[in-house]
Order: C-alpha cells, then sequence, then structure tokens
C-alpha cells in the first residue's frame, strides 16, 4: 500500500473541488471536502474497476448517496482516467458532462443518477442484491451523509439490507455533523448513531474519516462479515481549509477566486 | 361471458415468464396475495423479494437491480406503489430511464369496500408527467397478459394499471403499446375508454343501438405514449368523443385525449371519471354508478353530445 500516493491524491482532489467550485460559482464545497480521504481510498485502493472499461461486470461499485458532494467524485473519476481532467471546469455549466448533481447518462464512471438523499442507498441495496444473486465477486460500496439519516427511506434500506444479508455491502457514513439549516443534532438529532446501525443488524465500525489507514482497515474487515457494515466515519466539514472547517455556512456556497486562492495555498503546505 | 381479474391474468403470466427468462425478479410490499406475486415467489424463491410494509425502499432496490441487468417487476397495491412512491420513481427510475416495471392492482374505485385510503384514483395523472414512463391499463385478463410480455420487450419504465375485480373477457387483437383499437365501429359518438371502463363502454353502445345511435367503441391501453392517429381519425369521423376511466376526470385518459385533440384537431370532449373528488367504502357497482362512471352516464354524455348541449 503507497500511503504517499494517497496522501498525494486526497491533496490534489482537494485542489480540483476548490478549483472546479470557484469555476462553476456555485455548489458544495463543505460535505465535497469532509469525504475525499474515503473516496480517494476506494477510487485508488479498495475497489476493483476499470476505467478504460466502465461497464466491467465484475466490478465493485460506488453509489454517492449524497450526491451533493459529487465534485469530490468527480475528481477522483477524472483522476482514474474515466474523462479529461478538462472536464472538471465546466461543472454546473450549460452541456457539461459534469450536472449539478450526479448523472450517470452523461458522466462516465458515475454508476447511479443520485441528488435526492436517500434513494442512493436503496439503489446500492440492489445493487447487491444483483451481485448476490448471480454469485459476482462485486462488492457495493455506498456514501451516506448524516443529515441523510433523517430520510426515512434510509431505515427501510437499512432494515432491507439486513434481511437480505447482504454482507456485500458496505456503507460509509461521513459524520460531519453539519447540514445545511445547522448542527445536526440541533436541526433533527441522530444520535446514538453506532447504536442505531447495530440495532438495525449491521456489522459496524467507528474510524477517523480522515485517516487513510483506518479507512483501508475498516473495507478489508467488512470483506470478512456476513452481515451489511456500516463504518461511521468521523469528519470535518470543509476539511483541509481552515476558513471552512466546521463552518456550516459553507455547506452550499462556492468560494469566490479569492477565497479560492487561500484555499489553495493552504491545500499546498 | 367469461370474467377474470386482471391481477390474477398478471399472476399467470409473471409464471410464464419466470420459466422463459432468468432475468425477471419480482419485489412486492407485503401484498404478494393480493397481487399475485405469491405465485411466482411460490415456484422461483430465489428470484422474489418481499420488502415488508415499505414501498419507496422496494422501488430503489428495483432500481438498482435494473442497473445490474435485471427486469425487476414491483407491485403493491396503486395508491402505495404509485403514490407513496412517487419521488422515487421520477429520480431513482425515470430519470435514467431505468428498465423497472411498475404493476400495480387494486386501482380505481373498484377496489371497493375499503374506501377512499385504498382507492388510487390519481395515479394515471400523477406518473403520466414523468419523462420516460410508459402506461398501459388493460381492458381485461387477456390483454393484461399481453402488457406484461410487451413490458417486458420495451426497454425503459412502464406502469401496467391492474384491478380488483374480475373483468369480463373482450380483447382478442394483438396488443401493441402505443396503439389503439377500433372494438365496434360506429359513426355518431366515439367512446374512448380504458380498463374495465371498456366493457362499461360495449354496454353503452348496445343500449344506444336500440335508440339508433351508432357510437363507435375504442379501447385504448396505452394512456402514455397516446394513440394520435387514432384520436384525430375519430375526431374526423365521429360528432364528438366521450372519454371513460376509473380514475379522476384531471390528470388521466381524459386529460390525455383532451391534451393531443386541442393540439391537433378540435374536439368537443366529454370526460366521464371522478370529479376531482375521493372515493368512499361500498361494492363497486355501488361506486361506479354513484360516483357516475357506469354505463348509463357514458349514455347521458353521448345524448347531451348528439342534442349540442356540453
Amino acid at each position: 500500500m503507497d500511503i504517499a500516493n494517497l496522501k498525494a491524491k486526497a491533496k490534489a482532489t482537494r485542489r480540483l473541488i476548490i478549483e472546479m467550485l470557484a469555476e462553476a460559482g456555485s455548489g458544495h464545497p463543505g460535505g465535497s471536502l469532509s469525504c475525499v480521504e474515503i473516496i480517494t481510498c476506494l477510487y485508488f485502493h479498495i475497489m476493483r474497476h476499470r476505467p478504460e472499461e466502465p461497464d466491467w461486470p465484475d466490478r465493485d461499485r460506488f453509489i454517492l448517496s449524497k450526491g451533493h458532494s459529487c465534485p469530490t467524485l468527480y475528481s477522483a473519476l477524472a483522476l482514474s482516467g474515466y474523462f479529461d481532467l478538462s472536464h472538471l471546469k465546466t461543472l454546473r455549466k450549460l452541456g457539461s458532462i459534469l450536472q449539478g448533481h450526479p448523472d450517470m447518462l452523461t458522466t462516465p464512471g458515475i454508476e447511479v443518477s443520485t441528488g435526492s438523499l436517500g434513494q442512493g442507498f436503496s439503489i446500492a441495496g440492489g445493487m447487491a442484491l444483483s451481485a448476490r444473486i448471480d454469485k459476482k465477486p462485486s462488492r457495493i460500496y455506498v456514501l451516506l451523509g448524516d443529515g441523510e439519516m433523517q430520510e426515512g427511506q434510509v431505515w427501510e434500506a437499512a432494515m432491507s439490507a439486513a434481511h437480505y444479508r447482504l454482507s456485500n455491502l458496505t456503507a460509509f457514513l461521513d459524520y460531519n455533523r453539519l447540514q445545511i439549516d445547522g448542527r445536526v443534532e440541533d436541526i433533527m438529532a441522530v444520535e446514538p448513531v453506532r447504536l442505531k446501525w447495530e440495532s438495525f443488524g449491521w456489522d459496524v465500525a467507528e474510524i477517523d474519516g480522515h485517516n487513510i489507514l483506518e479507512i483501508i482497515d475498516a473495507c478489508e474487515k467488512a470483506k470478512s462479515s456476513s452481515k451489511p457494515s456500516m463504518i461511521i466515519a468521523n469528519t470535518i466539514k470543509g476539511k483541509g481549509v481552515s476558513f471552512m472547517e466546521g463552518k456550516v455556512e459553507w455547506h452550499g456556497v462556492a468560494p469566490t477566486k479569492e477565497e479560492a486562492e487561500k484555499a489553495l495555498l493552504e491545500i499546498e503546505i | 361471458m367469461d370474467k377474470i381479474a386482471t391481477r390474477d391474468a398478471y399472476g399467470k403470466a409473471l409464471l410464464e415468464l419466470g420459466r422463459i427468462n432468468k432475468d425477471i425478479v419480482v419485489l412486492d410490499a407485503d401484498t404478494s396475495a393480493s397481487t399475485r406475486t405469491g405465485w411466482f415467489a411460490k415456484e422461483f424463491p430465489e428470484r422474489f423479494f418481499n420488502f415488508g410494509i415499505a414501498e419507496a425502499n422496494m422501488m430503489g432496490y428495483a432500481a438498482g437491480l435494473s442497473l445490474s441487468g435485471k427486469i425487476p417487476f414491483v407491485s403493491s397495491f396503486a395508491v402505495f406503489g404509485a403514490l407513496r412512491t412517487y419521488e422515487v420513481i421520477r429520480t431513482s427510475v425515470c430519470w435514467s430511464n431505468l428498465n423497472v416495471k411498475i404493476v400495480l392492482t387494486h386501482a380505481g374505485i373498484s377496489v371497493g369496500e375499503d374506501g377512499p385510503s385504498h382507492q388510487s384514483v390519481e395515479d394515471i395523472g400523477a406518473l403520466r408527467v414523468l419523462p420516460n414512463m410508459t402506461i398501459i391499463v388493460p381492458a381485461d385478463g387477456i390483454e393484461t397478459r399481453k402488457a406484461i410480455f410487451a413490458a417486458v420487450e420495451h426497454k425503459g419504465p412502464v406502469y401496467i394499471r391492474l384491478g380488483r375485480a374480475k373483468f369480463p373477457l373482450l380483447t382478442e387483437a394483438d396488443f401493441k403499446i402505443g396503439k389503439a383499437r377500433i372494438i365496434e365501429d360506429g359513426k355518431d359518438v366515439t367512446i374512448i375508454a380504458c380498463g374495465l371502463m371498456v366493457f362499461e363502454a360495449l354496454k353503452a353502445r348496445e343500449d344506444l343501438l336500440k335508440e339508433g345511435i351508432n357510437v363507435r367503441v375504442v379501447n385504448m391501453p396505452t394512456i402514455k405514449p397516446i394513440d394520435r392517429e387514432m384520436l384525430i381519425a375519430c375526431a374526423e369521423e365521429t360528432k364528438g368523443i366521450v372519454t371513460a376511466e376509473e380514475h379522476s376526470i384531471i390528470g388521466g385518459l381524459g386529460s390525455a385525449v383532451s391534451e393531443c385533440l386541442s393540439e391537433y384537431k378540435p374536439t368537443l370532449i366529454k370526460k366521464i371519471g371522478l370529479k376531482d373528488t375521493f372515493g368512499i367504502s361500498g361494492t363497486p357497482e355501488e361506486l361506479l354508478k354513484k360516483f357516475e362512471i357506469d354505463s348509463d352516464s357514458i349514455k347521458k354524455a353521448v345524448y347531451s353530445m348528439l342534442n349540442g348541449k356540453p
């Protein structure tokens, strides 16, 4: 395992996120920056996938259920070679292959269109069920937001994944503790998170979501579980840019050119 | 006249399909005994999945299964399967044109005694506005079987709307998505119907014939895409159109016909259906009469049209 390379990829991803959001003039920096290490580890170490053959039937699959964090996914796909890096500057613009939320019909490498919270999680379950019916080796990875846990559909999906013992399903919770209107615990408390997932029949791990070794280790352990696995990743919203970290204001506002320059200097260090 | 419930025809068609197509999987939400998907479950337990009383999640699982090459049939009662799940159908299924087949039973007020919570009279209107969606309302068991097979051949989301009651067997000709058919020809007025109302339209025609009025009856099982050619022909060849459906007059067959003809061949149209209201408990026969969606009401609409009174 090349930790230095994964760290470099994470840093490159953070730069690309800031650059593309500044260029787009809108989008979601906070939750994009909080899941950088998770998505980096998945695309550059954990998942079996072929950028030159996106439809490879036996591939592992990643579903970004918190679709608004797509700048992170778009960066990982571009850095993997699914499409040229030059597309990142077209994010959210008319005619771009990079829509404001993930669209499987326009972007190579996007497994399913998301953006309406809660829905991607059920779809991931369907994919895991299909792989199991066909005895495929594919593992299905899905990333949820903490605010997303407030959607009832998430718990319907959680129940059914446990009921059908979808051990090939690994979920991450990007637990950055903030949502658009404020702190998750003030808007609609989701704690006790670990107990909730355990009681719904999932194997639960709790990690530092910015620690590459912990992410990889948790994914490896999930492979040998007989249940679906939830990895609660404690993260910092806006991670890597001091003036964005832990600030709810940065949920859905793009940086200006000046703010972006300031942010890029910090990421470089 | 032989009678069969369209849901029974669905259950049998699924069994046939399950034997010849290994990609068929069936999902239900604790209604498998009523929707008849339970018959498939018994023969193919490894390809049947019960999701309990959680329709939205079931629809999302269907989307995921279709993305891996399965052909999921999703079933429940129409009111839950089309409306509780609505945004999932929109965003998870229709947006990406996924190959999910939604077959819902107990549609309309002929579900009867269960009352308004279970009487879906808005589902066609709700689903018709979704891009990529195809909507079929079969008139009987024969047409149901053909529609189910046609849905498998069609790539993309399809909604097939079935009833609880036993329908008389009326149709014989080939079924093709998007094509309507003249069942009985006539020159005075055209009655365009779908589902159970095709039978009511034929009853009305028989009575009207005795009075010297000769109406055309068109079976229009595909509500979307609508058969524009047939509509224009009926508008040109007869004196007006009466639509008949077991659905609200807002959003369903009547609306689809009106939208099309107002643009291509403005014509006087009278709509038989629920008049912007919820149903109540009662027997199917009582309810069709009370809400004026029976053959008598169709006849009255024809009279008023011939007398020029809208």
